[in-house]
């Protein structure tokens, strides 16, 4: 773990977890996984905030959850994205376009 | 959404099994990471142990994992709700007394505000109510009369303001030809009448204009429920029925549940056919009629009574008027609600205050047994505090317990309100306009449960912020001596306030109760108990003569004379304190220039002899009337006692000539008074006027076709009524018997207003008292209890029990004499409110406030005495080691 890592930008959580599920159904540690490796470990995840908010996804309709066995072969709980989940992150990566062209647009200003 | 709910229930019902899912979720995490820490080269322990650090405090993620879902706060409501319902079991005292508090503030107003708002304040069950008005005639001294047929022709013909003006005239016909005759309650009216009070007849027609003149075919309107009641189905429009004598074709029949409000008991209806332009002789020039019209659209109250005042000042030739309806005073314009009201408002009014007194007392209690249980419970409050609880966690609990006491309250009260409605109906005073229709009013209620809910909350929550704030550890060491004493002072601020407001109910109760013990001391100049009336009724065409009415009299009273058990009968055309009213105007031989009735008015009462000793009426002077006094006798009278005073002085009136009544023109020759009996009661115990001329029957002009029966009996009066009517309809099958009663009744009945608000003051009185008391029980426990360290130093340094006794009782006294203080000014104001319902009593009396001032400070130096009591058991040596 090297010391660049923090934790995941405030309010992004979720869209980093639909999206990681729209690749592949995975369990929870797979995600927290897969989202620091793809953020090459500049972000690194809570298991808390993690739990709290598959739960609070699949609460919402945007996740489907089921208990299957693993690759090693333990049962994990495997989540995967709904139609709705689909929508919800095609919707959220369109806001968060726009609110990094802003922002990048506001820090390359000159004079 | 559906998948939220149903996660949601599964969460809440079955909570083991949504913790193991997490709970194995997480140690699906732990073992993953474990896996890949041992990959990386670790132990398998370290590479455990890791993981589990890293993933932090298991409980810790699991209680946020659960505190997300919508159902963590129903679950914490229910936590709520488990813990009040345990604190509140805990403190029973507590809340059983401020559940009953609530209950008794929340019925009583919501009773009293039930039976008041549909008499006073609900509109009218007519389209268009507020614009009907109600006309009256002032008699010379500008009180209210009835006014005459020939006002309402003029008005009619000359106002402009009214859509309709129509009058009405009292009509009580005999209903025969059906299997019992009966006395209906009717009305005579002119052909608008129903539309001025915007209600037609459901089936069949209205009246019509040609029905409304001298000699048109008799027509009538029946209520629904007389046709149901006495026709079954069989009253279809255009059927006759028998009334006087008369045949009535019924055109039409009024809607279920339509009540005329000013008569509420009207049964039939029928055109007035009154005579036009009538000679002032006539029936049409007494005041016996009301007018009632239907304002037109945009006209207003104010603009008709301007418009009436005008024409009333400026009378024309086409309309001559008479002396006693020349409409001098102007008319009295009053709204049909208004109107109605009239004789109830005060005694409503005064309860409504009443109630509400309650109703704040009740606040001021509930708002005084929470501060002092939040004194209580300071240290447990620091206590949760200090283990983490938020403010507004803190504020929450004591919300929920408040409302759920506001719950309990509240359903209690429901009871207690709806136990009061129906005592309030029965104790309402008959012929009150829309008594029928009161229940438990829904809004009512609901004040009645906010605002002392709202009290409850407010209260209530202090502690808590002052919790939330507070220094935790002062809190939990002890209780802090400042904070304490401002809180004992608002404390024994809300006692004061509840004991003045106990004290004005209090003065109120007196004042009413020791007004109807003057008002029963009053002797009506009978001797009521054991005497039987009734009203029989000699229903005959227009053909029969006076001497067969006379006849058919005498056989009554000779016929229930001859029932075992009753000592005495007779007839009088009027009788005390029934109600009736028939006074004329008369003229002494000796006083030549009086004019007639210049002085008043003397009661007429048509009699047969045995009258005077079947009333209890004691012979003053002379002699009574009795059989030499027949038809073709010299005519008799006998005067009561304080006529002959008002006339004679204390000369003797004996041999006097007299003319009374319609006699005073002089076509007929003097009479001579014969005796003076002792003065009777006719309006009612507390009206003063008992003039009165009692003439033999068969010498009168007419023969009331209305005469009451008085029967004398030797048991229980009441008991008799059916032989009586037996006997009576022995003589003739179809004579109709109306108002039945004793004579006790009738006087009862006589201050049936008075008793109502009476009761009801002194039930809130009583209420008001203990809730009083309760309040200073409460504050002077929670002194002692705050005192005790000091009270055991005081006793160790030497003080007797009795000192401190004497220092709690002074304690509360002091507060019960600034509370007497504060009420005595209120209750002085208050009572402005209780003045016409007063008799033989000033509203400042003197008696009255000192015997309640003094049960007052005796219950309140009682609510003391246990506190202090308490005090005085405390052991000095328990008490210095507790600390």
């Amino acid at each position: 773990m090297d010391d660049q890592s923090t934790d995941v930008v405030p309010g992004t959580l979720d869209m980093l977890i639909l999206k990681t599920l729209s690749l592949a159904p995975m369990h929870g540690f797979g995600i927290a996984r897969r989202v620091e490796q793809i953020s090459r470990d500049v972000f690194k995840v809570n298991p808390g905030s993690l739990l709290v908010a598959l739960q609070r996804l699949e609460r919402a309709g945007l996740l489907d959850a089921e208990w299957r066995e693993t690759e090693n072969g333990r049962r994990g709980r495997f989540y995967s994205l709904t139609r709705a989940g689909r929508k919800q992150l095609q919707v959220e990566t369109a806001a968060w376009d726009r609110r990094v062209t802003a922002i990048n647009r506001l820090l390359r200003a000159e004079g | 959404m559906l998948r939220q709910l149903r996660r949601g229930f599964t969460a809440l019902l079955f909570p083991q099994r949504t913790d193991s899912d997490v709970d194995r979720e997480i140690q699906h995490f732990v073992q993953q990471r474990a896996r890949e820490l041992e990959r990386e080269g670790m132990s398998k322990e370290d590479a455990f142990r890791n993981a589990t650090i890293e993933i932090g405090n298991v409980t810790t993620t699991r209680e946020h994992v659960r505190s997300s879902g919508w159902e963590h706060g129903i679950d914490t409501l229910l936590g709520d709700v488990r813990y009040a319902l345990r604190r509140l079991r805990r403190d029973p005292v507590f809340t059983i007394v401020t559940a009953l508090t609530l209950a008794m503030g929340i019925g009583a107003a919501t009773a009293i505000f039930s039976a008041v708002n549909p008499i006073l304040f609900r509109a009218l069950p007519y389209p268009g109510a507020e614009r009907i008005v109600t006309i009256t005639d002032r008699a010379q001294d500008g009180a209210p009369a009835e006014p005459t047929y020939g006002t309402f022709e003029e008005l009619a013909d000359r106002s402009r303001s009214f859509e309709t003006l129509s009058a009405t005239d009292a009509w009580r016909p005999s209903l025969t030809g059906t299997e019992e005759p009966e006395r209906l309650e009717g009305l005579r009216v002119t052909a608008s009448f129903f539309q001025t009070i915007g209600v037609l007849p459901a089936a069949g027609r209205n009246f019509d204009d040609a029905e409304d003149v001298t000699g048109a075919p008799r027509v009538a309107i029946l209520s629904d429920r007389l046709a149901k009641r006495r026709f079954r189905d069989s009253a279809k429009v255009g059927t006759s029925i028998m009334l006087n004598g008369e045949s009535y074709q019924v055109v039409g029949v009024m809607p279920p549940g339509f009540v005329d409000v000013m008569a509420p008991a009207t049964d039939v209806w029928a055109p007035l056919q009154a005579q036009r332009r009538a000679p002032p002789a006539s029936r049409e020039w007494g005041h016996h009629y009301r007018i009632v019209g239907r304002l037109k659209a945009g006209v207003d109250v104010d603009a008709a009574r301007r418009e009436l005042a005008s024409i009333a000042s400026r009378p024309v030739a086409e309309f001559p008027r008479v002396v006693w309806a020349d409409l001098g005073e102007g008319l009295l314009v009053r709204g049909l609600q208004e109107d109605v009201t009239a004789a109830a408002r005060p005694a409503l009014l005064a309860i409504v205050v009443a109630a509400l007194a309650l109703l704040l007392i009740a606040c001021v209690n509930v708002a005084n047994l929470l501060l002092a249980r939040s004194a209580r419970r300071r240290a447990e409050f620091a206590l949760r505090a200090a283990l983490g609880a938020g403010g507004r966690r803190l504020a929450r609990q004591l919300l929920t317990e408040s409302v759920i006491l506001a719950l309990i309250g509240g359903a209690l009260g429901f009871l207690v309100a709806n136990a009061g409605v129906g005592a309030l109906v029965a104790l309402s005073p008959a012929g009150w306009a829309n008594a029928h229709v009161i229940r438990v009013d829904a809004a009512a209620f609901g004040f009645g449960v906010i605002v002392t809910t709202l009290v409850g909350l407010t209260v209530g929550l202090l502690p808590a912020v002052g919790a939330s704030r507070a220094d935790v550890r002062g809190g939990m060491q002890a209780v802090s001596r400042s904070v304490a004493g401002s809180r004992n002072a608002a404390r024994g601020m809300l006692v004061v306030s509840e004991v003045a407001l106990a004290l004005v109910l209090l003065v109120g109760a007196g004042l009413l109760l020791r007004s109807l013990d003057k008002l029963f001391a009053v002797s009506p100049g009978i001797h009521p108990t054991q005497v039987l009336t009734m009203q029989v009724v000699d229903a005959a065409g227009r053909n029969r003569t006076d001497a067969e009415r006379i006849a058919f009299y005498d056989q009554v009273v000779e016929a229930v004379r001859n029932i075992p058990g009753v000592t005495g009968a007779a007839v009088t055309s009027q009788l005390p304190l029934s109600g009736d009213l028939d006074g004329y105007g008369y003229s002494f031989a000796a006083f030549p220039d009086r004019q007639a009735g210049e002085d008043g008015a003397a009661m007429r009462y048509s009699v047969t002899p045995q009258y005077f000793q079947v009333m209890g009426i004691p012979l003053r002077r002379g002699r009574l009337l009795d059989a030499r006094d027949n038809a073709n006798a010299p005519q008799s009278f006998v005067i009561s006692e304080s006529l002959a005073r008002r006339v004679f002085g204390e000369a003797d009136p004996v041999g006097q000539n007299v003319r009374f009544g319609p006699d005073i023109d002089g076509s007929r020759p003097w009479g001579t008074v014969v005796g003076v009996v002792g003065d009777v009661k006719q309006e009612s115990l507390a009206s003063g006027n008992s003039a009165a001329f009692y003439v033999p029957a068969s010498q009168w002009r007419w023969t009331d076709p209305v005469q009451s029966l008085v029967v004398r009996t030797s048991g229980d009066a009441a008991a008799l009524t059916s032989a009586v009517k037996r006997a009576v309809w022995s003589v003739d099958r179809n004579k109709p018997i109306t108002r039945v009663a004793t004579m006790e009744q009738l006087i009862e009945r006589t201050a049936v207003e008075r008793r109502f608000a009476s009761v009801i003051y002194a039930t809130f009185a009583i209420a008001a008292l203990l809730l009083a008391a309760v309040g200073l029980y409460g504050v002077i426990s929670g002194r002692v209890a705050e005192r005790t360290r000091e009270i055991g130093i005081r006793s160790a340094l030497g003080a007797s029990r009795t000192d401190i006794v004497q220092g709690v009782l002074a304690n509360g006294l002091m507060l019960t004499a600034a509370g007497v203080a504060i009420g005595i000014a209120g209750a002085f104001a208050a009572s402005r409110l209780l003045e016409t319902l007063l008799y033989g009593i000033a509203r400042t009396d003197v008696a009255t406030y000192a015997s309640v001032i003094a049960l007052l400070t005796g219950v309140a130096m009682l609510a003391c005495w246990a506190p202090a009591r308490r005090a005085a058991a405390v052991d000095p040596a328990i008490t210095l080691r507790s600390d």
